[in-house]
């Protein structure tokens, strides 16, 4: 298990530095020269000649290069324009509210994918089947952000029973964290739908059913957890998507993580945090994904087997 | 390192006999996603012909009117208007158009990049294989849609930009398939002899393995045009996408969040019509994908 989380790491670094390189071109693709466009037009141009070498921009393209991979591997990506704190600071500021969403998302996303799934593969084909078949294929294609603004108006300005957006008490999470799960609920329900039902055909769900178990109990006590192997890998395989789609709750609901804070910066043109919060969010997706990969390796004692040798 | 994971296919249905009833509402069923799908394209070819509509005119007298009420020319405004006096029924309209022409773009752009980088990947094999699953590690463990905030954000706003940033990752999965599909279809007997007859690399490629790929990138085609327009309803949600002249559900849907307690219908309507887009095409790609599954080559 040891040396699968070794090539793990090895690829996590790869793709680090890929996101990273990718912004680093965007940067210097994108139209317009960022210090006159922070300073604005009445700058000298000794101020603008200041800001260029503190952006890392002035120099060859070679030696800006080389600085940036500098500034990577100590973490100092220079100070945010907008507030002048170390960009890296202001980004893990905002990495717990972001934790915060996603865990609750998954939380809410695996209980309510695997009852309906459990439910479902109880009767294939059956009228709970369709049911839950026809919710997930619409949480999956309804766009989160417009989701996210039909709960705000029912339940906090129709019923006024959440707050509305903001963060702060727990009451506060509630709406985004729904917002997030729906289409991971789907996702969860659609595939472990499809694995529990596979396994109701092999032959040691047979062999208890044969000794006398209800399907209800074949179900839950001998099929469910060898049915769960595929789940949490292609639940992990999403864990990028569910990064993203928090990215777009923030917005909605003014939650203070680092959604909200890229957004801003993009929109500010605010470099030094845009690259640390991709460098973070890039990191942030391959802890979770290292955290699935564990989880299915402590599932299933093949994968640990085959890992180690 | 691209772990595929593959679903095994469900087995078939137990054969329990079903009515004709049901066997009736499955086939209406089959035609269901395309014919709106067909509504749509409709709606936003032949749309702004029939209802007259002005992006950018506003018109203060009509302003936030619920579905229904009759605007001060006399005209019905079935759903409404919104904050500046302008009609839901053409935001829908010139909507639906937009978000056709990205989609349209924009799966176009995904669909030859990832279908020829695939092929080339796939046929050719060593260090251009090896480049592109590296490549595809790198976009698959980013999220997508913040990699299109970044690009859409850093460039001048324009249906062009959103069509790059969207694109950026969306080749991604036509380049995946292509590229599983080439590794087995290389080794089928017509491609060998095609090699051993000496049939150049290109023409193998284009005559003898392209056409088997064809069915299920079709799908795949149906499945990403609904995330595209998922992705630019994103974008212009949070203020990064099109320029404000060109109307977007997104955008309609951002501006009705200010009046959300007093003019509900600005979010709602143009949510429900794009979450209608997109359940459909993706029904659409689920029944292509199982088609080609009973049918095609594998």
């Amino acid at each position: 298990m040891m040396s699968m989380i070794g090539r793990r790491l090895a690829v996590g670094v790869f793709v680090i530095w890929g996101v990273t390189t990718l912004m680093f071109v965007l940067i210097r693709v994108a139209p317009g020269d960022p210090a006159t466009t922070l300073l604005g037009p009445d700058a000298t141009p000794e101020q603008i000649e200041a800001l260029t070498e503190r952006l890392g921009l002035s120099g060859n393209i070679v030696e800006q290069y080389l600085a940036y991979l500098r500034q990577l591997a100590t973490l100092d990506f220079g100070d945010s324009f907008r507030t002048g704190q170390p960009a890296i600071a202001l980004v893990s500021s905002r990495l717990p509210e972001t934790l915060q969403l996603t865990l609750g998302a998954t939380v809410i996303a695996a209980a309510v994918g695997l009852t309906l799934s459990l439910l479902a593969a109880r009767r294939p084909d059956g009228a709970i089947d369709r049911v839950v078949s026809t919710i997930s294929i619409l949480f999956q294609g309804m766009p989160t952000f417009w989701v996210g603004i039909m709960l705000i108006l029912i339940f906090a300005l129709v019923l006024r029973v959440t707050p509305s957006s903001g963060a702060g008490t727990p009451a506060h999470l509630i709406l985004p964290a729904i917002t997030l799960a729906l289409p991971f609920t789907a996702i969860i329900a659609r595939i472990s739908r499809a694995t529990l039902t596979e396994a109701m055909r092999e032959p040691y769900v047979q062999t208890a059913r044969a000794k006398g178990l209800s399907r209800g109990e074949a179900l839950r006590n001998h099929a469910f957890r060898n049915a769960m192997g595929p789940v949490v890998t292609i639940v992990g395989l999403q864990v990028g998507a569910l990064v993203g789609g928090a990215v777009v709750v923030e917005n909605v609901f003014a939650w203070p993580g680092l959604g909200t804070l890229i957004v801003d910066s993009v929109a500010s043109r605010d470099y030094t945090v845009v690259q640390a919060a991709v460098f973070v969010i890039a990191l942030f997706v391959l802890a979770l994904n290292l955290v699935a990969d564990i989880v299915n390796a402590l599932l299933d004692p093949r994968i640990r087997v085959e890992a180690n040798a | 390192m691209t772990d595929d994971v593959i679903l095994r296919a469900p087995a078939v249905v137990r054969g329990r006999s079903r009515g004709r009833a049901a066997r009736a509402a499955a086939s209406i069923m089959r035609i269901v996603p395309i014919a709106i799908i067909a509504i749509y394209v409709l709606a936003a070819v032949f749309g702004p012909m029939i209802v007259p509509f002005d992006p950018v005119a506003t018109q203060i007298v009509d302003r936030l009117l619920p579905p229904g009420a009759t605007t001060s020319t006399g005209s019905v405004a079935v759903l409404g208007t919104d904050s500046t006096g302008r009609d839901m029924v053409g935001q829908l309209i010139y909507g639906a158009r937009t978000s056709m022409l990205i989609g349209t773009l924009t799966v176009a752009v995904c669909t030859v990049v990832g279908v020829v980088v695939g092929l080339l990947a796939g046929y050719l094999g060593g260090i251009a294989d090896t480049l592109l699953s590296r490549i595809i590690d790198i976009l698959i463990a980013f999220p997508n849609i913040v990699l299109a905030i970044v690009v859409a954000g850093l460039f001048e706003r324009g249906v062009a930009v959103v069509v790059v940033a969207l694109s950026l990752a969306g080749w991604v999965s036509f380049a995946r398939l292509t590229r599983g599909a080439t590794l087995s279809l290389r080794e089928r007997e017509w491609v060998s002899a095609a090699r051993v007859l000496g049939v150049p690399a290109p023409r193998i490629m284009l005559r003898h393995v392209l056409p088997f790929v064809f069915a299920p990138v079709v799908a795949l085609v149906a499945l990403e045009f609904g995330l595209i327009v998922l992705g630019e309803a994103g974008l212009s949600f949070l203020g990064i996408g099109l320029p404000h002249d060109i109307v977007s559900w997104g955008q309609t849907i951002a501006a009705g969040k200010a009046y959300l307690s007093t003019a509900w219908w600005i979010s709602v309507f143009p949510g429900i019509a794009l979450a209608l887009l997109v359940v459909m095409t993706g029904l659409l790609g689920d029944q292509l994908n199982s088609r080609f599954q009973r049918g095609g080559v594998r």
